[in-house]
């Protein structure tokens, strides 16, 4: 065993709120623009606020004030729960930032929306864990050093993103198929960038507070601070690490304050204080003081969700990869759209409990997956929020229609524009010559059954005429047969002699109206090379 | 003439097929002055419109301490309390919620379908069968106790109490068959009902189908002699907007439904598989499967599986209002039905100018001409009839002028001519 003497526990608790989506109907689509459940929203955060987030925040507080520096505690608020408490609970911010300003306590940076975009798109989580950052830094006042995905969603390969994107440690599941023989209790490093520390959850140490604490069936059962401290003690031989990752929400909501959990959660730090040689350090800090002991190699994303660890829990089934493929594959054009309404929903539709919603896995974790369900079935969630996706999409498509289309309508525009400029050159001309024939005909009046040239002029004109126009239909037929394929055409034409209606004009109809005016003057151009 | 008519449900609490071609038919006889109809139900609610009607619900009728003679294929009953529990009007929004919640007993199996019938989601109860019985026990109460020349009674589940009516009576019994358990089933039939079914045909002075279709059943599958068995088509009632304004569509695209409970003998997966050909060559269009059924959470996870969910949309079960939103919204209906012994909501879609593309395998296509047919599982067909209509607007505009006048023709009045015919047959030959 290694003895430096450094010996850390570090406690982190995630905080997180979704948007509920309303039920959203088929009807609905392309009418209704607003996605959320207010109600639900606002009293849920009203609720877990008075429950957890403020009885909670004060304990820590008091504990921060008393331990003098010796107590030190990790938070993780996701941009979407910041923008909960500002809409429905501000007091919660406000005693966040208190908390903040005693220096002992450090946030996390992660995905602004609690987001999957780690599973799906390097550019698109890179972006949200930038704004994340931003939100931090406005409503916390801090910069945040290390980093925690979704749901503890890593692997290698996120691993080494974080570790470019500059921050120093990554917390994840300690999850025993991927451990095998190794401990979670000791530091480890990301194996493609060793820069990066990676801190491994004890599931053990951390379930017993967040789901069997108020188990009366549990053979632990009542958990106190001196019990825990003693089996915390008994692992400080063999460990340095301990990492005690938890929802906040597991004081007070998940746990109610009957339970005893908010004493235990007063009483637990003077206890590990006395008890056993642990430190409290926050996430940075540990990456700092500690020595990681080796790489953890993680190919597959593993999460700290369920019994398996892994992301089925929201990419388990094909509901949801054909959701989170759909979702992500606006996302390119949601990033070139500048509508603040349509960024803000972009944001919110893509936290990851809108498909956890949608798991089906309802006979390994059911009891847990219903808690937090606002819907009666999985298939209910994925029908809403595809509904919602749809309208989304729609919304999308009107402010940024699809590029082919725009292409298509940009290259028609510019030809009708030239085309114009034909005609008008055109036009001129047959002024000009019909001036001219006007000047001729006085001259040959008299003598009308003569053929004179200016007569011969005009006959051959109509003639020629006729074959061009039907020459020029001819072309445009083909032409609009591989342009317009029966798309819808909004773009205005502006200079057009005919008025272009704003929807569904044939090209066909547009290109034959520009040419018939055009024909004359087509004409008298052939003429002049003849 | 007097008809006893046992039924399932009755408007206003109709949960599909049966219970509104049976309300059609008895709206149509009433224009005759001739004829007279007691309507019996197992469970009247006591809000349905009696005007033309003599409404009788099973539920309501005394049957305590009375004396029956009834000796019923299942055992001698001498008196029996009578407390019915058939709840037909649940719709099929409740029915799933139940089975998921496994809600032991009867109320669980006695859910009504579209077309009327109890489904059998493979979980066969007894209890079902205990309320068929006692419906047919009140049924033998009550043709004891009313005046009447013949019996009429609509689908299985009445049969029994169509027989017992008769056997207390000695008055001529005739069924009408709306739908056999080949249809519901796919082919595989239940024994217990099939045995209701064909002692019913069996007991029958005559019998009616709604369709050759389920003629050639009747008389393939049931042994019955061809010339007891006559088609009746079903008609459909004059679309009447309830004067609320109609919510457009909110978007650019073509909108083609599928109306109708998801279920095996609906064809649904057929849908999503020709909405898939559809959706590979044009994008402008959405589809939508409306309803809910045993099959529904199957076919969301095919549409994700085809990744066609951003076009393919599912509104769970209709109500009302809602479906003729729903068909207003609508470019095409689609009805790729297995097996339909008649099928009258693609009628109702014509009504509401909506061009129909139908399964040949349906009754309702022996009497449609402005419709495009194909078989339910020739996908490529289906699909190409959806393009057809969706991109060549004057194919779509012909058959809408045509449908629309076509589905005109087609009145109730007309189909209770034929039945009452067929009464008076009955009872000459007698």
């Amino acid at each position: 065993m290694r003895s430096n003497g450094k010996k850390a526990i570090c406690f982190y608790f995630q905080v997180h709120q979704p948007f509920r989506l309303k039920r959203y109907r088929f009807f609905d689509l392309g009418h209704d623009h607003y996605y959320y459940d207010d109600f639900s929203n606002e009293s849920i955060m009203r609720k877990v606020a008075a429950k957890c987030y403020l009885p909670a925040n004060k304990i820590i507080l008091d504990l921060i004030e008393k331990h003098k520096g010796k107590f030190k505690v990790t938070f993780s608020i996701t941009g979407i729960a910041i923008n909960q408490f500002r809409l429905y609970a501000p007091e919660v911010l406000e005693s966040f930032r208190n908390l903040a300003e005693t220096g002992m306590v450090e946030f996390l940076a992660e995905t602004n929306s609690h987001s999957l975009a780690s599973l799906k798109s390097r550019s698109e989580f890179e972006h949200q864990v930038n704004l994340h950052k931003e939100m931090v830094k406005k409503y916390l006042g801090v910069e945040p050093t290390s980093f925690r995905n979704t749901e503890l969603i890593y692997s290698d390969e996120i691993g080494s993103w974080v570790a470019d994107m500059g921050y120093k440690a990554m917390l994840t599941e300690g999850a025993k198929h991927i451990l095998g023989w190794k401990s979670p209790n000791f530091l480890y490093c990301n194996a493609m960038n060793p820069r990066l520390k990676v801190l491994l959850r004890n599931f053990v140490l951390s379930d017993d507070i967040a789901f069997r604490f108020s188990n009366k069936e549990w053979i632990a059962w009542p958990l106190t601070a001196d019990k825990y401290a003693g089996w915390i003690n008994k692992l400080a031989p063999s460990s340095e690490l301990l990492n005690i990752f938890l929802d906040y929400e597991t004081f007070g909501e998940h746990n109610w304050k009957e339970s005893g959990i908010f004493d235990f959660l007063a009483h637990m730090p003077g206890a590990i204080l006395k008890k056993t040689p642990f430190k409290f350090m926050t996430a940075s800090e540990v990456a700092d003081k500690l020595q990681p002991v080796s790489a953890m190699n993680i190919q597959n994303p593993i999460s700290w969700a369920d019994e398996e660890r892994d992301i089925t829990a929201w990419l388990g089934n094909e509901l949801q990869a054909a959701a989170l493929e759909k979702l992500y594959s606006l996302s390119r054009k949601v990033n070139r759209c500048d509508d603040d309404h349509l960024k803000k929903d972009w944001e919110y539709l893509q936290s990851s409990d809108h498909f956890y919603y949608m798991a089906t896995k309802f006979f390994s974790d059911g009891a847990v997956h219903a808690y937090f369900n606002p819907y009666e079935s999985p298939y209910d969630a994925f029908m809403n929020y595809m509904n919602v996706l749809s309208d989304f999409e729609i919304r999308l498509r009107r402010c940024f229609p699809d590029t082919a289309e725009q292409d298509q309508i940009f290259k028609l525009g510019t030809q009708v524009i030239e085309k114009d400029m034909v005609i008008e050159k055109q036009s001129e001309e047959i002024e000009k010559l019909k001036r001219k024939v006007s000047r001729i005909k006085p001259a040959v009046k008299p003598a009308v059954k003569k053929l004179t040239k200016a007569s011969e002029l005009i006959i051959e004109w109509n003639r020629s005429e006729k074959k061009a126009a039907e020459k020029s239909s001819a072309t445009v037929k083909k032409r609009s047969g591989k342009t317009t394929s029966g798309k819808v055409i909004e773009e205005p034409v502006r200079k057009t002699k005919e008025k272009v209606p704003s929807k569904k004009i044939s090209s066909t109809k547009k290109i034959t109206a520009a040419k018939k005016t055009g024909t004359k003057a087509k004409v008298t151009r052939q003429k002049k090379s003849k | 003439m007097r008809v006893l008519m046992f039924g399932w449900e009755f408007p206003p609490h109709i949960s599909g097929g049966l219970g509104t071609a049976s309300y059609g038919l008895t709206k149509g006889m009433a224009t005759f002055g001739d004829l007279e109809v007691i309507f019996v139900v197992p469970k009247a609610w006591g809000d349905e419109d009696q005007s033309i009607v003599k409404l009788i619900g099973a539920n309501q009728v005394p049957v305590a301490y009375k004396k029956v003679h009834y000796q019923g294929f299942k055992r001698p009953i001498e008196k029996i309390e009578i407390e019915s529990k058939i709840v037909p009007y649940t719709d099929p929004e409740d029915f799933w919620r139940m089975t998921r919640s496994e809600v032991s007993g009867y109320k669980l199996m006695v859910h009504t379908n579209n077309s009327g019938m109890v489904d059998f989601s493979g979980r066969y109860d007894r209890n079902l069968m205990d309320e068929i019985y006692k419906y047919s026990v009140v049924a033998s109460v009550i043709a004891s106790e009313n005046d009447f020349d013949i019996i009429h009674a609509h689908d299985w589940l009445a049969y029994p109490a169509g027989i017992a009516a008769m056997e207390a009576s000695g008055k001529p019994l005739i069924i009408h068959v709306h739908a056999t358990d080949f249809d519901r089933s796919g082919g595989n039939v239940n024994p217990d009902v099939y045995h209701i079914e064909k002692r019913g045909m069996d007991a029958a002075s005559k019998i009616i189908t709604v369709s050759n279709l389920t003629r050639e059943i009747v008389i393939n599958r049931y042994n019955i002699h061809p010339d007891k068995v006559e088609t009746v088509y079903n008609a459909v009632e004059p679309v009447s907007f309830s004067g609320e304004s109609i919510r457009l569509k909110g978007f650019d695209e073509k909108v083609v439904t599928f109306l109708g409970r998801i279920t095996m003998q609906k064809g649904p997966e057929y849908f999503i598989e020709a909405a898939n050909k559809v959706l590979k060559v044009m994008d402008n269009v959405r589809f939508v499967m409306a309803g809910s059924g045993d099959m529904m959470e199957r076919m969301m996870r095919r549409a994700a599986a085809l990744r066609i969910t951003d076009r393919f949309h599912f509104t769970g079960f209709l109500k009302g209002h809602d479906v003729f939103t729903m068909l207003e919204m609508s470019d095409v209906y689609i009805m790729p039905s297995v097996s339909e012994p008649f099928g009258i909501s693609p009628l109702e879609a014509m009504q509401s100018h909506v061009p129909v593309i139908i399964s040949k395998q349906s009754g309702v296509s022996e009497i449609l001409t402005h419709a495009v047919k194909t078989d339910f599982w020739d996908i490529d067909a289906m699909a190409d009839a959806i393009y057809g209509i969706l991109n060549y607007p004057d194919l779509a505009r012909m058959i809408i002028k045509n449908g629309k006048e076509e589905v005109i023709r087609l009145k109730w009045d007309n189909s209770a001519r034929h039945v009452r015919d067929i009464y008076y047959r009955v009872i000459e030959n007698k």
